[in-house]
């Protein structure tokens, strides 16, 4: 997983409430076996329905940031989505809040997720659509910063330890492999349901 | 507190409690797995990390693959046209092979993941099942903590049958009185996705309970802990009972005789306690409630058929950009009656619905009926046994009598990653559980409904209430 710290970028904002996975990156591209490529079809069927979609407008060209509505990766646990987000060259999704395995699916690949509340959203959504507008993210301090204002935001501790170091899960889970294996253990010995292994 | 209180444990906690491995303070916990199910879409990626890190899988007897989301539902459905599913499904295959995981292929006992785990007997009480979809929910309805995770994390649980986890909050929703006729499960989990929203249980895992919930099957209780994530609930799950211990007997993997009664105290032991504290609660009534269908792009926009899609006045702020964008897309006004709403398709299948039970009321509203003219209808059974079953009580003739097609089984037009598409600005009523924009094909509408409700809105060529038939 590539690290992250800090980062000044453009903003592209999309005032949508309940943005689904489905929406970031609809099924019929999700028979790839790879985990690149998916960029290009980010927001696709959305981009091809209105020409008037931000993804689509040059002003926002080479926005790293996505500024968006609540609920942000709601629907399918497919991590396409944050693959997509990522390979189209985004590394910060800003939003009121976010569905749950899109959050987790997030952590994992190092695209940083920060929750701000509903009314810092709202400005900076309105600002983004009047002008141009630039947001620094920095992540070991907690805060996003534009030039008149800092406001903080709370990150996970352990999330944030591993983005900022660039840590994968499973060397944290191996680091506790003797522990993993005298609880198989104990479970097997209970007799329990639990206990099942699939013969075939 | 009383001593009574504090040990009292709900059944999410009780099973949370034994699978923690290690929980350091302020980091999440290492969390033992017992069974993961695969499929051909999240997987791929996952098996390359393996690769890469040079790491073996942990235990290959707690896996499960099978292929469902890609496949065709033609009857020539080993001829995979899509070149890039094709080697999806190879890729599985190769992996499962290379690594020894047992795999239900074509005509080896094949269907929808959530739908063969139950009928093998895999999904039991007390453990702990994930699998890279959302739906992973559904073996809640036995009693188990089922939930949906991405690829990275199933490679986690691949190589280590473990995964990191903060410990969600608990929401209990009870579900109390009789359902009408023509009322289901469906109608029921929708009327609570509807009451709360999508993101309504965001961070939460929900034990549905109340008389409503115990006297249902355990196929309705699929249906229930199925659209879970549809209110964006980690997860949804249902005490055990008798109902479940019968459903489980005899079944291919569950205990033999000889563990059976001690399975049952296990499992009995599981049950949440009656002074167990949750998070949150809602209680639902159902006694009232009418079929419930979907009239906009997610499964909150869910109304009675009787009723008329809302009114932006009567809508708070919050809401009414969505909802332009809802109506917009769906053709539909504001204020209009959903019942009556012509429709091009009919869908039943999918792991919400696509069950034996489901495709026996479908039968039951279709015998002596035909499909409107106007109207496509796809039957998709969930599993190759559902398929079987559906022969031997000879449905597939009410099926092809009433002018429906009956498919092979797989995911289908739930997200249409295969052929099965509903055309683009065409209507259709399913059975699914997802009524995104473009969910069932680009350009497509949905509506949500109960398989009875979409049986019958098949016969009268517009969304129509199946209490006429019951």
């Amino acid at each position: 997983m590539e690290q992250f710290k800090s980062l000044t970028a453009k903003v592209l904002p999309l005032p949508i409430k309940d943005i689904d996975t489905d929406m970031i990156i609809p099924a019929q591209f999700l028979t790839s076996v790879s985990r690149e490529g998916y960029g290009e079809n980010l927001f696709r069927r959305l981009r091809d329905q209105d020409p008037q979609f931000p993804l689509n407008m040059p002003k926002y060209k080479d926005a790293s940031i996505m500024l968006t509505d609540s609920n942000f990766g709601c629907g399918s646990s497919r991590e396409h989505a944050v693959w997509a987000i990522l390979d189209a060259g985004f590394k910060v999704v800003i939003s009121k809040s976010f569905a749950d395995i899109f959050y987790s699916n997030s952590a994992k690949n190092g695209l940083v997720l920060v929750t701000l509340p509903e009314e810092i959203v709202d400005d900076l959504l309105l600002e983004a659509k009047n002008k141009e507008l630039l947001l620094s993210v920095d992540l070991e301090n907690q805060q996003v910063q534009n030039e008149k204002q800092i406001y903080p935001f709370t990150y996970d501790a352990f999330r944030r330890h591993c983005i900022l170091n660039g840590l994968d899960d499973i060397d944290y889970i191996l680091s506790a492999k003797s522990e993993i294996a005298d609880f198989r253990t104990k479970q097997s010995s209970k007799q329990t349901v639990s206990t099942l292994v699939i013969n075939h | 507190m009383s001593k009574e209180s504090v040990e009292s444990k709900n059944i999410f906690e009780k099973i949370w409690t034994a699978h923690v491995i290690k929980q350091v303070e302020g980091h999440p916990a290492i969390f033992a797995i017992d069974l993961m199910l695969i499929h051909e879409v999240t997987s791929a990626q996952a098996f390359q990390t393996l690769e890469n890190k040079k790491l073996p899988v942990f235990d290959p007897g707690r896996l499960l693959a099978t292929i469902d989301h890609s496949i065709p539902t033609r009857s020539n459905r080993r001829e995979i046209f899509d070149q890039a599913a094709a080697t999806q499904v190879e890729t599985l295959r190769n992996n499962c092979k290379k690594h020894g995981i047992p795999m239900r292929d074509f005509d080896q006992g094949q269907g929808i993941v959530h739908v063969i785990g139950p009928e093998l007997g895999l999904t039991q009480p007390g453990m702990t099942i994930v699998c890279g979809d959302s739906h992973t929910s559904t073996h809640g309805a036995f009693g188990a903590l089922a939930f949906g995770i991405g690829t990275s994390e199933v490679a986690h649980v691949m190589s280590t049958g473990c995964l990191l986890q903060l410990k969600p909050k608990s929401m209990k929703v009870e579900f109390h009185g009789h359902f009408r006729k023509g009322v289901f499960a469906k109608d029921a989990i929708l009327a609570l996705i509807g009451k709360i929203g999508i993101g309504g249980a965001n961070g939460h895992v929900i034990e549905y309970c109340g008389e409503s919930i115990e006297n249902m099957s355990m196929e309705e209780r699929m249906t229930i802990c199925n659209m879970s994530i549809e209110c964006g609930a980690r997860a949804g799950l249902i005490s055990p009972d008798s109902t479940t211990f019968d459903y489980l007997r005899g079944r291919p993997y569950a205990p033999t005789t000889s563990n059976w009664d001690a399975s049952i105290e296990y499992w009995q032991s599981l049950r949440s306690d009656a002074k167990a504290q949750y998070d949150r609660g809602i209680i639902i009534d159902l006694d009232k409630l009418h079929p419930v269908v979907t009239w906009g792009t997610n499964p909150g926009h869910a109304i009675q058929i009787n009723e008329c899609i809302p009114k932006l006045a009567n809508l708070p702020k919050s809401e009414h950009a969505i909802t332009k964008s809802a109506l917009a897309y769906t053709k539909l006004s504001e204020g209009e009656a959903i019942a009556g709403t012509p429709i091009d398709w009919a869908f039943v299948g999918s792991c919400t619905n696509g069950r034996i039970e489901d495709l026996r009321l479908v039968a039951k509203v279709l015998e002596g009926h035909h499909v409107d003219p106007k109207v496509t209808m796809y039957i998709v059974p969930g599993s190759e046994a559902v398929l079987e079953q559906v022969k031997k009580e000879q449905l597939d003739k009410i099926f092809l009598a009433a002018g429906a097609q009956l498919r092979m089984p797989g995911c289908s037009m739930c997200l249409a990653m295969n052929d099965d598409k509903v055309p683009e600005g065409k209507r259709c009523v399913s059975s699914s559980n997802r009524n995104f924009q473009g969910r069932q094909g680009p350009g497509s509408i949905t509506h949500l409904a109960s398989p009875a409700t979409v049986a019958a809105s098949a016969i009268a060529g517009q969304i129509t209430s199946p209490e006429q038939y019951f």
